[in-house]
């Protein structure tokens, strides 16, 4: 075939952060396809130096408007390492439970509003308004109920306030949860509806396959998003958060200018899928059937089956979330206040972002401030996986129209849901 | 009568201010009845067309590069009125902690070796007023939605919405919050815009001064303040350096 494509998507859209995707195929063969990253880089590990560890979540929170509670948590995680802080087990709850919080609601915003509109064929979720008003409305519902759950539980929706090392800044009341157990309970037949549509509309997904390695936190018998060590679909090895850049190995590649990751291939994904492919059997009831309906089993390699584990995952949380409240509501909220005594140390703090895998690693001195910071997100991990299922999937569709191509490629990107404004260290990517 | 037209745009940020805008949640649906979103990238795959103007520019983020700056120039040479969104656009705001360090000191710290890199340039961050002329500040590390629906709906009837030009300490007096200055912590609070309701103390926790310094901040309260709990000045810089880097 002497077919010649050529297209550039400047910033693709509905993802969070500007990429760009760049095509170049001439005779019919691919002279290049590159996933380019032009975001301006903020230099967080740079910023927070000389800050004292009661600032580092506020500054870092800011990292990204739609992860706040997971980058919050993981600093909150490696200043408590560093300063040898304990904490109790109303706290590692209560904050579990706002991680959740936020899982429903950034994967409920990623599926609804920016992939949804590509199944049914719309360029954005307005025209949806007008044409599904019961979609729109079952995902604003269970939108809402994700951010209910950050304002109960941190303290606002986005930027968290109440979340501090050693516990919390406020509590939530008890009257509180009972009302939050309410609303779990009417989110069930919601998320019910909303998995039917999808399934309805999961044809639309492209059947693409390519083998890679998965990462992701494990705990058995847990389905893990906040504690755990790092596991992989390449080996049986576990390894403790603590070691973490033995598993993220950064590297700068001397073709390109973006700090990739790689562990035993050239490239590893993290996410949802990945958190499934790793821990799909302890998945709650619910969320175990969901995932059947849609066919979706462990040894998953079809990247656009990221949305779908999506979905799964927030019926999974919403699930785990009322057996939390149960238990917070059994043993009574207990006043307390988060005391931490500053002193040297160096600490990592690991959890799962809607995204994926999130490591923050900080190193304090005796009065508590920040000497030096490592944030490696989940984003920049995928970044690799991206550009060899982008190398894999061209190939495989080039006899299909210019427009087809494109959407692929463009709805490739966002089946991994990129948060590219997390880029705490994003070059501009020039791979060839 | 034709809806205005409305553009969103951001800058290097965490994007936490659009996103106060899809927590708008139904009220969304009525704004929409009202204006006509023309170009909002992180929401809609159409985009306007080049030099097409708005009524409304909605810019998010700060400006940390000069192609931004020029990207920045040019929305605002298309728009009727530009509102600068959060504190990362209306001051700054945690980007501007760059600014305390060298631009080579922070790239060698990110990046390594790759720090020379010809991408990875970057300048002291600007808040959007240091480059171009803004008309309205929606303050706020992120914005009340509430406080921008309310600024569109009062610009679109053809009047000036104003800010508040008092200290946080008055809103959160009125909220009879305990002062967290009793708890030994240090709160910008007597130094820092109101408008948000005095969020953080009313959490339990203190202000650190997203909605920027007050037009004429009263620094010799905030001395006597901080003499009373037996803090220094150096001790409300360090919390200052947060949000209100120069
Ligand atoms: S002002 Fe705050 S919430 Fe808004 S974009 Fe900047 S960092 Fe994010
Ligand atoms: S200093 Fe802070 S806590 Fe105290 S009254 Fe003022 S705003 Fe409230
Ligand atoms: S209390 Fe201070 S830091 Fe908190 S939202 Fe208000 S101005 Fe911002």
């Amino acid at each position: 075939m002497s077919r010649t494509v050529e297209f550039d998507v400047h910033h693709v859209t509905r993802v969070e952060g500007h990429g760009n995707i760049k095509v170049r195929v001439k005779n019919g063969t691919v002279d290049e396809v590159r996933w380019l990253v032009p975001e301006a880089p903020r230099f967080f590990e740079a910023m927070v130096r000389g800050r004292s560890w009661e600032d580092i979540q506020t500054v870092v929170s800011r990292i990204c408007g739609i992860c706040s509670v997971t980058h919050s948590l993981a600093s909150i995680k490696a200043v408590e390492a560093a300063l040898g802080v304990e904490i109790s087990r109303q706290t590692d709850r209560l904050r579990i439970l706002a991680h959740y919080g936020e899982q429903v609601e950034s994967h409920v915003l990623h599926v609804g509003y920016l992939v949804a509109p590509d199944l049914l064929g719309q360029k954005s979720v307005v025209p949806l308004v007008t044409s599904h008003p019961e979609v729109v409305q079952t995902v604003i519902a269970l939108h809402k109920l994700g951010n209910h759950m950050m304002e109960v539980l941190a303290g606002r929706k986005t930027h968290p306030i109440r979340l501090k090392p050693g516990g919390f800044a406020k509590l939530p009341t008890e009257a509180e949860l009972r009302d939050l157990k309410a609303r779990l309970q009417a989110a069930v037949p919601q998320l019910e509806a909303l998995a039917e549509v999808i399934l309805s509309l999961a044809g639309e997904l492209p059947d693409f396959r390519r083998e890679t390695e998965y990462i992701a936190l494990v705990n058995p018998p847990h389905y893990p998003f906040y504690h755990g060590q790092i596991g992989s679909t390449d080996t049986d090895e576990r390894v403790p958060v603590a070691e973490f850049e033995r598993v993220v190995n950064e590297y700068v590649s001397p073709q390109s200018t973006a700090k990739w990751t790689r562990w035993h291939r050239d490239a590893y994904g993290v996410g949802a899928l990945a958190r499934f492919n790793l821990n799909a059997e302890h998945l709650a009831p619910l969320a175990t059937k969901v995932a059947a309906s849609f066919g979706l089993e462990k040894g998953c390699t079809n990247p656009y089956l990221n949305n779908v584990a999506q979905l799964v995952e927030v019926v999974h949380v919403v699930e785990r979330s009322m057996g939390i409240v149960d238990e917070l509501l059994e043993a009574g909220i207990r006043p307390e206040k988060p005391h931490v005594e500053p002193r040297a140390g160096v600490g990592v703090g690991c959890v799962e972002a809607p995204r994926g895998i999130l490591f923050h690693k900080y190193e304090f001195d005796e009065r508590g401030r920040c000497l030096a910071a490592n944030i490696c997100i989940p984003t920049n991990q995928n970044h690799a996986n991206i550009q060899k299922d982008f190398e894999a999937l061209l190939p495989e569709i080039l006899d299909e129209e210019e427009d087809a191509i494109r959407l692929k490629m463009e709805m490739l990107v966002r089946a991994y849901d990129p948060c590219i404004s997390c880029s705490t260290h994003y070059l501009d990517v020039e791979f060839v | 009568m034709r809806k205005p037209r409305i553009g969103i745009f951001d800058f290097a940020c965490c994007e936490g201010c659009q996103l106060q805008i899809v927590n708008l949640e139904e009220e969304i649906l009525d704004l929409l009845g009202v204006v006509t979103p023309v170009e909002w990238r992180e929401a809609m795959s159409d985009q306007a067309e080049k030099g097409e103007s708005f009524d409304i520019a909605l810019v998010e983020g700060s400006i940390t590069r000069e192609e931004d700056a020029e990207r920045l120039r040019e929305i605002r040479a298309r728009a009727k009125f530009l509102i600068a969104l959060g504190a990362c656009a209306t001051i700054g705001g945690v980007n501007k902690l760059k600014n305390n360090f060298g631009m080579n000191d922070v790239k060698e710290t990110v990046y390594g070796e790759a720090a020379d890199m010809p991408h990875l340039e970057t300048m002291p961050t600007k808040a959007l007023h240091e480059v171009v002329q803004v008309d309205y500040m929606v303050h706020g590390c992120p914005i009340e939605a509430a406080e921008l629906a309310h600024v569109v709906r009062t610009l679109l009837a053809g009047k000036t919405p104003t800010l508040p030009a008092y200290p946080v300490c008055v809103e959160c007096k009125l909220k009879e919050n305990a002062c967290r200055f009793e708890f030994g912590e240090i709160c910008l609070g007597p130094i820092t815009r109101a408008g948000c309701g005095a969020r953080c103390p009313s959490e339990g926790s203190w202000c650190f001064g997203c909605r920027g310094l007050v037009d004429d901040p009263n620094t010799q309260a905030a001395r006597e303040v901080m003499a009373h709990y037996g803090k220094t000045i150096d001790d409300l810089r360090g919390k200052m350096l947060l949000f209100n880097s120069k």
